[in-house]
């Protein structure tokens, strides 16, 4: 079962390894990780996807962790959540047009071109990156680099799913 | 004020005087030596161990004699990869320990310098919490978080690590706060609904077993637990750490549950309809199969670290907080509800205990021709001090024995290594447990085989002044794994055997400034324990030659159920 965790710490040395040291001794899979600072100085936020039967002794354990400010599963129904990916993807001049117009309707933007490929940026919801791969697979994808998910709580009570991409 | 330090050494040295520390146990060497050096003027007394892990076994033993923070010291590299064990036990131990070792140059870090280990990256699994000093500037605060951290909530190790190049950087010294941890704050006070919900629980249980664990020493609750079993009229199992938390005299208690508990306090858990733990953490060594643990009761679990409420065995109460501050909490609830005297009497549970403690007692025979039985010695030495004596452990048959025999009148009076079971605990923690306090008699019970784990460190005992009895049970080897092989591997014996001659004892003893001392006969043993307490200007080993056959019971075999306690072999 995947589950979404957002993990506030003090932005110290060592916090990130204290933390994915929690999952890998206990033998659970980090999914995706993504770190990085947040409105607070001095605070930042790791946003963890990972692979475990059940969340509340992992979340208890990493409120343990002396840096650990506050962890809180973030519920797939009421979550936003995004990831950035970069793709290469093959195509020459005839079929260059096809991939840009995909692109485009995805709000993928082009970063790189070369005379046999095409390099997109694309962000939003796992489901949206998902959809995206799927129609540019059959050009062939050359590489493929992804960042971790990043996810807050939802303010607004409109379901995730209408504003764009749905959940997982 | 005193006069503003100079160095991160100077500054290191105020802050561990701040924090009232009267004691280091350490070696030294390159990245530490700069502290070294203030330490001559310091108050401090520095007590120079022979192996970095007795000095950190002697902290974990002044910690555990004290309640007070203990402080081991060390070098770099070697220095701090001997201290993981002490800090891995106490962790397991929950003991309250500050551990600070020196690191290369900053510059030199992550280069494989001589004497470099990533220390906070060892220690990152075995402590608390650790620290990487890169500015001196931060030391005062950063050696009062430690400090803070170690003794608060659930104690624990936690380690500073502090560059050499840091050690010699010019600073200052301040009086030091708490502002840098805005994520630790350990609950105290239990949710007043949850100690109604257990009052009321407790109150209607027929059968209840107050399971009582190391924390309630922690948090020196004994006082509290005594009035309380009484209040609700609960009897009390100790847990292994536990031991002394509650008077083994007292009409309510039942003794250590477990592998190897009493039959009454193992069998009170399996049938009581109300368990309550306090500061316990439902071990594999106390649950046995957990499945089949206490498998009628409702639990109430009450602990300071959030974290084990749950972990093991799902609780129906939970309360997170400081078991005194708890205890009080339900006792002042109890009270509220009714007269101390109307407790229910529940005449049919106590009528089943008793039958339990004449059906089920512990035993053993001590042939007076035959070889001596280490619980008749333990039951000697007892009565002969009138169990006025802190005794610690190592790790074996003969630790069982003594949480077995020795009855336990008060908290901080045995010290062992529970969790971790780590051979060899027993000599150095006695003398950090003597060091803490010189006028009380500290006995190590120790078995050979662990014995030969840290004996060493007798030398520091005799060099430092300071003399603790040391007791080596020699059945000629490591009688518990051999007992396991014996039992459970054909009688097949690979590796257990260490012979009974060699080392010769007394003369080893002898040899290390201490006196040493052998009894081989049963009626030589009282006389030879006197011998022992008469000493008091040198340490003392007394060789207690044992019966090498004597198996350790009742016993649960591992990962069997607590209803199927072997009271011999023949129950296996
Ligand atoms: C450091 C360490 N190594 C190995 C063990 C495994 N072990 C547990 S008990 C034991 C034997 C202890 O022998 P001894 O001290 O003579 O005690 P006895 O059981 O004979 O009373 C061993 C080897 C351990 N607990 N700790
Ligand atoms: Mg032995």
């Amino acid at each position: 079962m995947q589950h979404t965790l957002s993990v506030t710490v003090e932005d110290k040395p060592g916090v990130l390894a204290r933390v994915s040291a929690m999952f890998s001794n206990r033998g659970f899979n980090i999914h995706s990780l993504a770190v990085g600072p947040t409105n607070v100085e001095g605070r930042s936020r790791i946003t963890l996807v990972v692979d475990a039967p059940e969340l509340e002794q992992l979340k208890k354990q990493l409120h343990k962790l002396v840096n650990v400010i506050k962890v809180q599963e973030l519920e797939p129904s009421e979550t936003l959540e995004a990831e950035v990916m970069l793709v290469r993807v093959s195509c020459d001049p005839a079929s260059r047009g096809e991939v840009g117009d995909t692109a485009g309707l995805f709000a993928a933007r082009m970063i790189d071109l070369s005379p046999k490929s095409m390099t997109l940026e694309i962000s939003g919801t796992p489901d949206h990156l998902a959809s995206f791969l799927d129609h540019v697979r059959p050009y062939g994808i050359i590489e493929l680099v992804k960042s971790g998910r990043v996810a807050m709580k939802k303010k607004s009570d409109v379901s995730t799913s209408l504003i764009g991409g749905g959940t997982r | 004020m005193k006069k503003q330090p100079f160095t991160g050494s100077n500054s290191l040295l105020s802050s561990l005087e701040h924090e009232g520390v009267e004691m280091i146990f350490g070696i030294p060497g390159g990245a530490i030596l700069p502290a070294y050096d203030p330490l001559l003027d310091s108050p401090i007394r520095h007590i120079l161990a022979r192996h970095e892990q007795g000095a950190g076994h002697m902290a974990e033993g002044y910690a555990m004699a004290t309640g007070r923070v203990g402080v081991a010291m060390t070098t770099s590299g070697p220095g701090a990869t001997n201290l993981i064990t002490p800090l891995q036990n106490a962790k397991m131990d929950s003991t309250p320990l500050v551990a600070i070792t020196g690191q290369v140059g900053t510059a030199a870090i992550g280069s494989d310098a001589f004497q470099e280990a990533y220390t906070t990256g060892l220690a990152m699994h075995c402590t608390k919490h650790s620290y990487l000093v890169t500015d001196a500037d931060e030391l005062p605060n950063v050696i009062h978080e430690a400090f803070h951290l170690a003794s608060t909530g659930r104690p624990g190790p936690v380690l500073v690590d502090i560059p050499k190049d840091v050690l010699n950087q010019p600073t200052h010294w301040y009086e030091p706060s708490l502002t840098g941890l805005p994520g630790y704050k350990p609950t105290r006070e239990g949710h007043p609904k949850q100690i109604n919900a257990a009052i009321d629980l407790i109150e209607s249980s027929e059968r209840p077993v107050l399971y009582v664990g190391g924390g309630v020493i922690n948090a020196g609750a004994s006082t509290e637990l005594a009035e309380f079993a009484v209040a609700v009229n609960a009897p009390v199992v100790t847990t292994l750490m536990a031991r002394g938390a509650f008077p083994d005299d007292h009409p309510l208690a039942l003794g250590m549950s477990g592998m190897h508990g009493t039959y009454p306090a193992t069998t009170a858990i399996q049938k009581a309809d109300v368990l309550v733990s306090l500061g316990a953490r439902f071990d594999d060594r106390v649950t046995g199969k957990v499945d089949a643990f206490a498998p009628h009761a409702k639990v109430i679990h009450v602990d300071v670290d959030p974290a084990e409420i749950g972990k093991v065995r799902k609780a129906e109460v939970p309360i997170v907080g400081d078991a005194r501050l708890i205890l009080r909490a339900l006792l002042d609830r109890v009270l509220s509800l009714r007269d101390a005297a109307d407790a229910p009497t529940r005449q049919e549970w106590f009528d089943q205990l008793d039958s339990w403690r004449k059906s089920h007692p512990l035993s053993y025979d001590q042939d007076p021709d035959g070889p001596i039985k280490t619980q008749h010695f333990i039951e000697r030495l007892h009565a002969l001090t009138n169990g006025e004596a802190v005794v610690t452990a190592g790790v074996g048959q003969h630790q069982m024995w003594v949480s077995q025999f020795w009855k336990f009148s008060r908290p901080r009076s045995w010290i062992n290594s529970g969790g971790l079971g780590t051979m060899g605990f027993a000599v150095p923690a006695a003398i950090g447990a003597k060091a803490a306090r010189p006028d009380d008699l500290v006995y190590a019970l120790d078995g050979d085989g662990c014995f030969q784990m840290t004996f060493q460190e007798l030398i520091t005992a005799a060099t430092e002044d300071i003399p603790v009895k040391v007791a080596v049970f020699n059945n000629g080897g490591y009688g518990m794994v051999k007992q396991w092989q014996s039992l459970f591997y054909e009688g097949r014996i690979s590796a257990t055997s260490l012979g009974t001659t060699i080392p010769d004892y007394p003369n080893l003893a002898e040899a290390m400034g201490c006196v040493g001392l052998r009894v081989t006969h049963a009626d030589q043993i009282d006389v030879t324990i006197e011998k022992s307490l008469s000493v008091n200007d040198r340490p003392v080993v007394v060789e207690v030659v044992t019966d090498p056959e004597e198996m350790c019971f009742p016993m649960i075999p591992a990962g069997g159920s607590n209803d199927d306690i072997a009271m011999g072999p023949e129950d296996l």
